[in-house]
């Protein structure tokens, strides 16, 4: 297993000799490095069951949620190489930090925006209404930035808001329960907005979850055509 | 780097290349039936107020479209940001201009 380390990561690869066995995730194989062979290897887990979004890395060059990745799906002739989440600063060996994921969560208004207090009923929700339908495709998101590692628009553009804060955007959107529209339209038609997504589709392709961020950034940019047109009258 | 608006402008000078695209395709294939003389293209040009417009209209959808698209591309690959990237883009359309509509006049009113 090679494990590409620190900011240079390309540059500071560390080979280490590895046990196979039968049933073995990456995630595994890392904690094997970190506990028998480099103690002082930093990476970064919690659930082990793919929920929180917490060890993504990259896998021969590609990310992937470490923890649900079989080795033996990765192995390149018996060898794997790890580095560190692609279009996030290091902060040592595989861990890096997820400020500016966040940080872009909230920049596309990826918060809930309530007008109801306590001793309002709660409004209904219809689960088979179409704007449901489209919330609901995205909101089994883990927040473990694959999808924005996978992102090229992201790699040359560091001001895009990226796919997962968009398409929390478009769940939001849609929700009965949320009532920023405006904010939110606002919030994906600036700068760093909807709109410079080029429909590449890295997102969906290697979402774990097997979401589809693309088509909700879609939904987004036809959202805010719509809007920019009666805005105008 | 883009917002809605210079999305939305890139759209629709999109919208209106598409149906010039065409019609620029179709009178190409129909001018070189027999030979192509400048003669016979400034016969057909020279003068006509559709002819101007048709171009016209094109070279104005050319300039904002690429102008936006080739901000686009200097800001990922090249790193070109701000100030530099604004004037880079306003460079780009005003050349695209200058270079379509000094042709488009020359066929038609000069």
């Amino acid at each position: 297993m090679t494990i590409e380390r620190g900011p240079q990561a390309a540059q500071a690869q560390h080979v280490f000799e590895v046990p196979a066995y039968d049933n073995q995730t990456v995630l595994d194989v890392v904690s094997w490095v970190q506990q028998n062979a480099d103690p002082t290897l930093s990476y970064r887990f919690a659930c082990r069951v793919g929920m929180c979004g917490s060890c993504a890395m990259m896998v021969n060059g590609v990310p992937r949620w470490t923890c649900r990745t079989h080795i033996s799906k990765v192995l390149e002739g018996n060898a794997v190489t790890i580095g560190p989440l692609r279009n996030l600063p290091v902060i040592k060996d595989l861990a890096v930090d997820m400020d500016p994921f966040f940080d872009k969560w909230v920049a596309a208004e990826g918060v809930h925006h309530g007008a109801l207090t306590r001793d309002d009923p709660i409004p209904p929700v219809d689960a088979a209404s179409p704007a449901r339908v489209e919330a609901n495709a995205g909101i089994e998101c883990i927040n473990c930035s694959v999808c924005y590692a996978a992102c090229d628009t992201v790699a040359g553009n560091p001001d895009y808001l990226g796919p997962a804060a968009l398409q929390r955007a478009w769940t939001l959107l849609n929700d009965a329960k949320d009532t920023g529209r405006v904010a939110i339209l606002d919030a994906v038609s600036n700068k760093g907005g909807c709109h410079n997504c080029h429909s590449m589709g890295s997102c969906t392709t290697y979402c774990p979850n097997e979401l589809d961020p693309m088509t909700a950034i879609a939904g987004l940019k036809r959202e805010t055509a719509k809007s920019f047109f009666k805005r105008r009258r | 780097m883009l917002d809605l608006r210079l999305y939305m402008l890139q759209r629709i000078s999109a919208l209106l290349m598409g149906p010039l695209v065409l019609g620029h395709l179709a009178v190409m294939i129909y001018a070189i039936q027999g030979g192509l003389s400048a003669a016979e293209i400034l016969g057909r040009t020279q003068g006509s107020v559709l002819w101007f417009l048709f171009y016209g209209t094109f070279v104005v959808a050319v300039s904002i479209h690429g102008a936006i698209g080739l901000r686009t591309v200097a800001h990922e690959w090249g790193g070109l940001k701000g100030h530099p990237l604004n004037v880079f883009m306003w460079t780009t359309g005003a050349g695209l201009f200058a270079l379509g509509a000094r042709a488009v006049w020359a066929v038609t009113f000069a």
